[in-house]
């Protein structure tokens, strides 16, 4: 049977898209309506008479560096935890060393400490580093993944024998082979985990909440949920229009990524 | 002077031994052509050579300097591996003089080393290709191709016909014969196909469960193999055995319940009623009516020969394959005889060859 002609494939398909975009069409065009309204359980399905003028309210706020402090903690988080993690799966595939078992073994052991576990250890060290209240505490603790070295291990792993022996023959040394082949040969993985990294980044909350105190360093996250704790006198439609600026880096990243990403797909042999 | 020497090498895994003592020489600009079955250690053998694998014992000499214990990029050797190994997201260009760059060798001559190995093979046209848009002898020709530009003294080819079709592989068979003769380089090559054995070896070297069973030109392997198992081994269809004992003072052998067969080539120095086995290959045994009959019970055409398969009533049902040049002839019975001239003759138990 055709897929495309099944109705109930279609339909399923249909209700999974509608329950994902009216939340976030009530958001939009929550944006757009009177706050008071809002506040009164007043929320119209239609766009309201406001406009975009909460937009302006909030970009003039605080808003645009926490959108910036964001972008930098997520960016630092996926970026980090790619090099953390690819350079420790490369030594764990491609080199025997006494303990490689072990240290793979610990690596995955690691898996099952959710970040929430080992947050207070993480905490104290941070405050030991002096890195309560500055960027660097944002990012530095989050930064090692046992996750993402699994998956640069399976894709190593796949890499096949006979070219990592052609490149000894050929004089590549072990930096050298890294760069000229393994990276290349998984970047489409990257841009893949790339993409998954950058969201768990931005969506941080429990951590940057702990960390840094200090509102300069609030990311976009924290700030809406100060701004809704406010409870007397919450904008809602400038919290609507925040939680709208908020989704758009995100959307960006997988955007731009998902055509790398495609392009690295089909870029691969066979 | 010895391009490459082998002295006693051995090589276990665990408690496993994988090669037990070889030695060999190679002069230069030969090349020689190491087969068996797989598992008999062939390419365990290539890849210490290689450098991909240290010996457990012996050592390896390149024009005379030990390159035992010398990094493989260190080694003046290359080699094109069976699967070829081309880094997929580099161009045919790039795959050749990757290993070149890293030499740190000038741009110019890069280029130039890259141009003389592509119009050799004919892949002057394809530099910019990646090696996903090649098909597979395309893809063989780029492994040659990065072996020719490093220039090497030692070639090492891994089976790199292997993953070809039949047409291509006789076609790239010839082409690399006759690429090694006209550069001239050293080369050790593994397969487990005898025919790529007979044809592209200046020599042999058979291997059986890790020990060399014979060494020798192909010719001499064919005709006067060392064994049984070589014997069985090179040839198709593979030689026919029979069971036979040494008689008259060692000067012939008594099939079980055949003809006499009196040995041309001189006596064995054997007690007479040694359990011989004697071999004869297909093509050799003749159609003759004073010979044993022969119960036919496949005939294989093959347009320019036939193959016959029959059993032999009076020696045990045993079965044998005889190679008829032109067509299968009538009727379910042949009488066959095995001319003394070309039977060999090894011993039941050791499987050695008497002579």
């Amino acid at each position: 049977m055709n897929p495309r002609r099944d109705p109930v494939a279609h339909a399923v398909l249909l209700l999974g898209a509608i329950l994902f975009v009216v939340p976030l069409w009530l958001v939009l065009v929550g944006s757009t309506q009177d706050s008071a309204a809002i506040a009164r359980g007043d929320l119209s399905v239609l766009p309201g008479h406001e406009g975009f003028s909460a937009y302006s309210r909030v970009l003039a706020g605080p808003v645009p560096r926490m959108l910036v402090i964001s972008l930098g903690m997520a960016l630092a988080i996926a970026i980090g935890k790619i090099i953390i993690s690819v350079l420790s799966a490369f030594a764990v595939v491609f080199f025997r060393f006494p303990g490689r078992q072990l240290a793979f073994w610990l690596i995955f052991i690691t898996l099952m400490l959710p970040v929430e576990v080992r947050i207070i250890p993480t905490y104290s060290v941070m405050s030991d580093l002096g890195l309560i209240n500055t960027f660097t505490g944002l990012w530095l603790p989050l930064i090692a993944s046992a996750t993402a070295t699994l998956l640069f291990r399976q894709v190593f792993v796949a890499i096949p024998d006979e070219l990592v022996e052609a490149a000894r023959m050929d004089g590549a040394g072990p930096l050298r082979f890294l760069w000229d082949i393994v990276l290349p040969v998984s970047g489409a993985n990257i841009a893949a985990l790339f993409v998954i990294l950058f969201i768990y980044g931005w969506n941080q909350y429990l951590w940057p909440l702990l960390v840094a105190t200090n509102p300069r360093l609030d990311t976009i996250v924290i700030g809406i949920v100060k701004m809704i704790a406010v409870e007397t006198e919450t904008d809602w439609s400038a919290v609507m229009a925040t939680a709208m600026l908020a989704l758009l880096p995100p959307v960006v990243v997988v955007v731009l990524m998902q055509r790398w990403f495609v392009t690295g797909l089909t870029e691969g042999e066979k | 002077m010895a391009m490459l020497e082998l002295v006693g090498l051995r090589k276990s895994f665990g408690t496993t031994e994988v090669l037990r003592q070889i030695d060999l020489s190679l002069t230069s600009g030969e090349m020689l052509v190491i087969v068996g079955a797989s598992g008999c250690g062939k390419s365990t053998l290539l890849r210490m050579v290689a450098g991909l694998e240290t010996p457990s014992a012996g050592r390896i000499l390149l024009e005379g300097r030990d390159i035992t214990s010398v990094d493989p990029s260190a080694r003046d050797i290359a080699m094109v591996f069976q699967n070829y190994a081309l880094y997929p997201h580099m161009t045919v260009f790039d795959n050749m003089a990757y290993g070149l760059r890293i030499r740190g060798l000038s741009r110019e001559d890069i280029a130039r080393r890259v141009d003389v190995a592509a119009s050799l093979l004919g892949l002057s046209e394809l530099l910019g290709r990646k090696p996903r848009q090649l098909s597979g002898g395309q893809r063989q020709r780029v492994a040659m191709g990065r072996a020719i530009v490093r220039e090497p003294k030692l070639f090492l080819f891994d089976e790199p016909l292997s993953n070809l079709d039949a047409t291509l592989r006789v076609r790239t068979r010839a082409e690399i014969r006759r690429l090694q003769r006209r550069l001239g380089v050293t080369s050790l090559y593994v397969t487990h196909d005898q025919v790529e054995a007979m044809t592209l070896g200046d020599r042999l070297l058979v291997l059986h469960q890790g020990r060399p069973a014979q060494l020798a030109t192909p010719m001499e392997v064919f005709d006067h193999p060392a064994d049984t198992y070589v014997a069985g081994f090179i040839g198709a269809p593979a030689m026919n055995f029979l069971p036979a004992i040494l008689t008259e003072s060692g000067s012939a052998a008594k099939l079980e319940a055949g003809p006499l067969l009196r040995f041309i080539d001189g006596r064995r120095d054997r007690p007479e009623g040694t359990a011989l086995t004697i071999g004869v290959r297909p093509e050799h045994i003749r159609i003759d009516p004073e010979g044993v009959p022969l119960r036919i019970d496949l005939v294989e055409p093959l347009g320019s020969e036939t193959l016959v398969h029959g059993r032999l009533a009076a020696l045990g049902e045993a079965a044998v394959v005889l190679r008829l040049g032109g067509r299968a002839p009538e009727g379910d019975i042949l009488t066959v005889a095995f001319p003394p001239a070309e039977i060999h003759v090894f011993d039941a138990e050791t499987g050695l060859r008497l002579s």
